[in-house]
């Protein structure tokens, strides 16, 4: 019915009061990056809830498919771009499982090391930004300070500072770096003088002594704040058959009581890599939960990321420990005209978001002859509609932040 | 369980004529089931107490093809096009690769897109899987309760993954090629 302005009673027929269409996004900062939510709300009550995506689709997987393997590293960078480094892990993975390939130990104590550096950095984004979705603007500010050494680490290691493209088939691009100045911000934050020069390894050890105590004061900031737990905490509840039907993985399962880790769980390929390793796979329910909080809600999800952070930290230790020991190279040379066998082979290996799944299969050229990347966030994102409907308007930045996505690995 | 005892049990739960075929030394084990048998086989593997694979980890369709007619006689592989399915089991810990081929077109002439029956009432996710599937991949799911596009825009022209594809002269004004 088209509005007119002659018949009153039209005009009060097409203004409807109860219920209303409402385009969130997709530029609304809360729905981190280009996610459109098409909202049918009641007042404040949302009835329905569709997720539109796909705004930054780069159809990453056909130009996998004219690109040798090495050459599509970068590509991954550009999916997940806050956990570059873990998205280059997982590609090399799968392409190294499809070649039977076999890193040296040094290769895989840096890749361990490096990997947990930045899942700290990933989920130190993920922290920030979801205070940032609940309105609190000062953690995020104190995440970005300390995410901001990693990448300055990061870039001493291979000069990038988001898209590294630092793991690539066969190992790491580089070895560690000797000795290099002291980042800028660490030497601040550390009250060291800024010309001092130091190796890599004892840059991180530095700056993990730096971390680990500031981790209670994010609790104290967020995690244990009254307003942070009553916006969270009961709100969101996804089941542990939701979770696994749907296909959620990382955080979010792990945060519904599923303990499932694939560092633990995962094909021997990839856990071969955490064997000598001593740490924890977090999963809810939490026995320091507060009283509010339900198993599978937002408050889980979060706190789930929260003490992977210290458990990664734990890792980073571990492997500065094991890298003077380790044997071999970083890195045994595969060429770029090398050809892929007439297989395919499918790895999934534990990003910070969840299990990020490369699909590579070979037909006798060095070009894969379909590249698939399965991303994590693609299948956490779809509990959206049964999370959300029924809550608040409010509620969705609070409900869709906890699932902490990456718009550019959903839309690939 | 191993790919081999999984397909012992499912020929003998649903007939060679079901279970069409099998590959045990690819790097991925993988069983080939027929398209008319994929949500039973589906239902069979989530529910029974041997196999519980409650977990769809991806769903993904490949086109196998080769458009340059010279290069042709030389592609080891029949033109279809396959769905792969990819499964894990979280209470008994393994893993499963099931494969669904279809001709590439369902009607050659009117280049109509092959079809296969949905699992979205098996696994929840398969809904976007199959969804992200018939845009790139140009798979018709049948029963599937919302088959649109998912990442390119709905009128979008062509299946972005085949190998015949051809980008678009222009989109909305927009210069393709």
């Amino acid at each position: 019915m088209s509005l007119t302005l002659e018949d009153p009673r039209v005009i009060e027929f097409d203004v409807r009061t109860d219920e209303m269409l409402v385009n969130m996004g997709p530029q609304h900062p809360s729905t981190h990056g280009v996610l459109r939510l098409l909202l049918r709300t009641d007042g404040e009550i949302i009835h329905e809830i569709t997720p539109h995506i796909g705004y930054l689709h780069r159809c990453a997987e056909k130009i996998g498919e004219n690109l040798a393997t090495p050459q599509w590293v970068p590509y991954t960078d550009r999916m997940d771009y806050l956990a570059g480094m873990n998205m280059n892990l997982g590609m090399a993975l799968a392409v190294e499982k499809l070649i039977g390939l076999e890193v040296p130990e040094k290769a895989m104590t840096i890749r361990v090391l490096v990997a947990e550096l930045g899942r700290i950095a990933s989920h130190l984004v993920g922290m920030g930004a979801y205070g940032l979705d609940l309105g609190t603007f000062s953690p995020f500010l104190y995440a970005f300070r300390e995410r901001e050494i990693i990448l300055d680490l990061f870039e001493e290691l291979c000069g990038a500072r988001l898209t590294y493209s630092y793991f690539t088939i066969g190992g790491a691009t580089h070895d560690l770096p000797d000795i290099i100045p002291i980042p800028p911000g660490l030497a601040a934050l550390t009250k060291r003088n800024k010309n001092i020069k130091l190796t890599w390894l004892e840059a991180v050890e530095m700056f993990l002594n730096w971390l680990e105590p500031r981790i209670q004061e994010y609790h104290t900031l967020l995690t244990r704040n009254q307003i942070f737990i009553k916006r969270t905490a009961g709100l969101g509840i996804l089941t542990k058959e939701l979770a696994i039907s749907h296909g959620c993985t990382g955080p979010v399962l792990r945060g519904s009581g599923v303990d499932f880790d694939l560092r633990r769980d995962g094909e021997p390929i990839y856990t071969r890599y955490y064997a000598g390793y001593d740490f924890d796979v977090i999963s809810a329910p939490f026995e320091d939960a507060p009283r509010e909080a339900v198993l599978g809600d937002n408050w889980c999800r979060f706190f789930v990321r929260m003490m992977e952070v210290v458990q990664a930290i734990k890792l980073v230790r571990q492997a500065m420990a094991k890298y003077p020991k380790s044997q071999g190279t970083y890195r045994v040379p595969y060429k770029m005209s090398a050809k892929l066998p007439v297989d395919e082979a499918y790895l999934e290996t534990e990003c910070p978001r969840g299990a990020m799944g490369f699909y590579i299969v070979g037909n006798d050229k060095a070009e894969p002859y379909r590249a698939r990347a399965k991303s994590s966030c693609f299948c956490n994102l779809s509990v959206t509609a049964p999370l959300c409907e029924g809550f608040l308007l409010a509620d969705i930045p609070a409900i869709v932040g906890s699932l902490d996505v990456v718009m550019g690995e959903i839309d690939r | 369980m191993t790919a081999e005892d999984l397909h012992k049990l499912l020929v003998s739960e649903f007939g060679e004529s079901k279970i069409t075929g099998s590959n045990f030394t690819a790097k991925d084990p993988w069983l080939e089931v027929a398209a008319t048998a994929i949500v039973d086989v589906a239902r069979f593997l989530k529910h029974d107490e041997r196999t519980q694979f409650d977990h769809l980890n991806d769903l993904c369709g490949v086109d196998y093809f080769e458009p340059d007619a010279k290069k042709a006689a030389k592609f080891n592989h029949q033109p279809h096009v396959e769905v792969v399915y990819h499964l894990t089991s979280y209470s008994l810990r393994h893993r499963i690769t099931l494969k669904v081929k279809v001709p590439r077109w369902k009607d050659e002439a009117t280049k109509t897109i092959p079809e296969v029956p949905s699992v979205t009432s098996i696994w929840a996710i398969a809904d976007w899987h199959e969804r992200e599937c018939y845009d790139l991949v140009g798979v018709n799911f049948t029963d599937h309760p919302n088959l649109k596009r998912i990442l390119c825009p709905e009128d979008w022209e062509g299946h972005p993954l085949r190998k015949d594809y051809d980008m678009p002269l222009e989109y909305h004004g927009v210069r393709g090629r």
